[in-house]
């Protein structure tokens, strides 16, 4: 059984209008984050792979699995979607353990299960109150618990971390790296751009439907060839390194970093500028770091999709 | 017990709670028990003229109450309440998507919605029967409302009347169900039936039959009269003036009718998307 998640061919289209149009992907094991700006395809693409919605064209599946086939599928899926609807009248403890009824589990397992969960998202106190009454950021890890429940192989989130204050931002996502390092998939959407590079093994950058590059951050950057690449460099005398640096051919700007501490150069060949910033170590410049500074998402995200598109 | 049969049984206590606690439900039980109040009107103000309060009476009173009131307006818009929102009610919510997302056949999730929504109808406007049916008639005395039901034909008339009741929640409900998962407006449909409902007075033989008041009126213990000269005017659209079908042959025609909408709302569930933006 493959332990991918498989997009293949995918096309949604809601009328005339494009949701995702010929979306390929497979996505390995591990924290894969989805990015991109207001009406790209995020939520379309996580609907289709959870069944929510039928694709136009194309087939998902997930570990082998599709979700048309439900009875297997949900055992190793679970989905937080970004709906914030609840059914009323329950308690938190009461959603979560509602629901994980409809699995067939014994009523001991049942219980067991919910608590865990629960406890898992930090929500114990919380848990015999009405949902009505919870925060935003309280409703956000009660979807949190209800889709963890089950103990799912592959975890689907939508904006998982909206909402939430930086305790539970934190907490969340070391319960997200934990299920990575559990060998889970878990494939989440989010807008906030350094906690992608945070907390992801990779990305998928869409716009506009398509997707525009999937990979590890890095890899991503590595292949956005028209724009040079950014490196932060930490010395004792960046003034004399930058007049070192003016005249190389290899290097298409050098200026100097806000705190005058170190030089921040573009260079279109990372790899001849690093052999040739050697060559100037042995000349008398002390260099304490070398860092590439526009291999994160936020700016391979802008390389690629543009400042103005405003992320979701 | 096999998977299926636990996971009806987890939809139904998730809405059921939801149903007979629901606030919003408040009016469905107002229309339920509303036949109540002309006959308590009647049990108080009957006490006091005992000498021309005939039994009889009561019963002519009950079947017009029933199957004027009852059958038309409390039965048709509870089931109204109650099934379109088993679906529709839930996307208006936002909450459907987590049965969608729960190891569920779809077709067990119609199936698990229909038998709570019927749970709930059966005990509110069953209940309502046998709570309307001991109001009006004990106060003929106990001997008489004991001969009456015993030997005379009272039990078998509530009988029938339970099972019209209950006939009319399965098949109008099976109907708005369907109504709630093919429909984002089903308010529609179901104003179009009820018009073609009302209609049934003045329709052809043929067409009566197309309906689901036809059969639960052929079910009725009690035949109404047409009153004189009402042949043509709008009294004529109350009048069930139709030769009925054998009871056991209309309560087998409208469950039939039941199961025949449950697999298409089945068939329309496998298709469903949850796109509530559109909703």
């Amino acid at each position: 059984m493959s332990s991918e998640i498989v997009f293949d061919n995918i096309s949604k289209f809601y009328g005339e209008i494009l949701g995702v149009n010929k979306i390929n992907l497979s996505i390995p094991p591990g924290i894969t984050s989805l990015v991109g700006p207001n009406g790209s395809g995020k939520t379309t693409l996580m609907n289709l792979a959870a069944g929510l919605l039928r694709p136009t064209r194309g087939t998902v599946e997930i570990c082998g699995l599709s979700p048309n086939d439900p009875e297997h599928f949900f055992r190793i899926a679970g989905y937080a979607t970004q709906y914030d609807g609840f059914p009323k009248g329950l308690t938190g403890y009461q959603f979560v353990h509602a629901y994980l009824r409809l699995f067939g589990f014994s009523p001991a397992d049942t219980e067991r299960m919910a608590w865990e969960a629960i406890e898992r998202v930090g929500l114990l106190e919380a848990a015999p109150r009405k949902v009505a009454g919870y925060s935003k950021g309280m409703r956000q890890r009660i979807k949190l618990a209800q889709a963890i429940a089950h103990k799912p192989k592959v975890l689907i989130l939508d904006e998982p971390l909206n909402g939430l204050d930086p305790l539970a931002r934190a907490e969340t996502i070391a319960v997200f790296r934990q299920l990575g390092q559990e060998g889970s998939h878990v494939l989440i959407s989010s807008h906030i751009l350094h906690e992608v590079d945070l907390i992801s093994d990779q990305v998928v950058m869409m716009s506009q439907g398509y997707v525009v590059a999937e990979g590890q951050i890095r890899g991503v950057r590595d292949e956005i060839s028209d724009q040079p690449m950014q490196i932060l460099i930490r010395c004792d005398r960046p003034e004399y390194l930058a007049a070192r640096l003016f005249d190389k051919d290899q290097v298409v700007e050098a200026k100097l970093h806000a705190d005058r501490q170190g030089l921040l150069v573009r260079t279109r060949s990372a790899e001849s500028f690093y052999k040739l910033l050697n060559h100037i170590a042995l000349n008398g410049v002390c260099i304490e770091s070398i860092a590439p500074a526009d291999d994160d998402a936020q700016s391979v995200y802008e390389y690629l999709i543009g400042n103005s598109g405003e992320t979701k | 017990m096999t998977l299926w049969r636990r996971q009806i049984l987890a939809i139904i206590r998730i809405d059921l709670a939801k149903t007979f606690l629901a606030k919003r439900g408040l009016w469905i039980y107002l229309l339920a028990f509303a036949p109540l109040l002309p006959l308590v009107g009647h049990w108080m103000f009957g006490r006091g003229n005992m000498a021309n309060d005939q039994l009889g009476d009561d019963v002519q009173a009950f079947a017009v109450i029933f199957q004027f009131f009852y059958l038309r307006i409390a039965v048709f818009f509870g089931c109204v309440g109650i099934f379109m929102n088993l679906f529709r009610g839930e996307m208006l919510d936002k909450s459907l998507h987590y049965y969608m997302l729960a190891p569920i056949r779809r077709e067990v999730l119609v199936v698990g919605k229909f038998l709570s929504g019927m749970s709930a109808a059966l005990v509110i406007f069953c209940g309502s029967v046998v709570v309307q049916w001991f109001g009006i008639f004990p106060h003929h005395g106990t001997q008489l409302f004991s001969s009456f039901m015993t030997s005379g034909p009272g039990l078998s008339h509530l009988m029938s009347y339970l099972l019209a009741a209950a006939l009319a929640c399965i098949g109008y409900g099976s109907v708005f169900l369907w109504a709630g998962l093919r429909y984002r407006n089903p308010l529609i449909p179901a104003a179009i039936l009820l018009v073609w409902e009302g209609l049934n007075g003045i329709l052809p033989a043929v067409l009566k039959k197309v309906s689901i008041i036809y059969w639960l009126k052929s079910i009725c213990p009690v035949s109404l009269p047409t009153p004189p000269g009402t042949k043509g005017n709008i009294w004529s659209l109350l009048v069930f003036d139709i030769d009925p079908a054998p009871a056991g042959v209309a309560a087998i025609n409208l469950l039939l009718l039941a199961a025949f909408v449950i697999v298409a709302a089945a068939l329309r569930a496998r298709r469903l998307e949850i796109s509530y933006a559109a909703d």
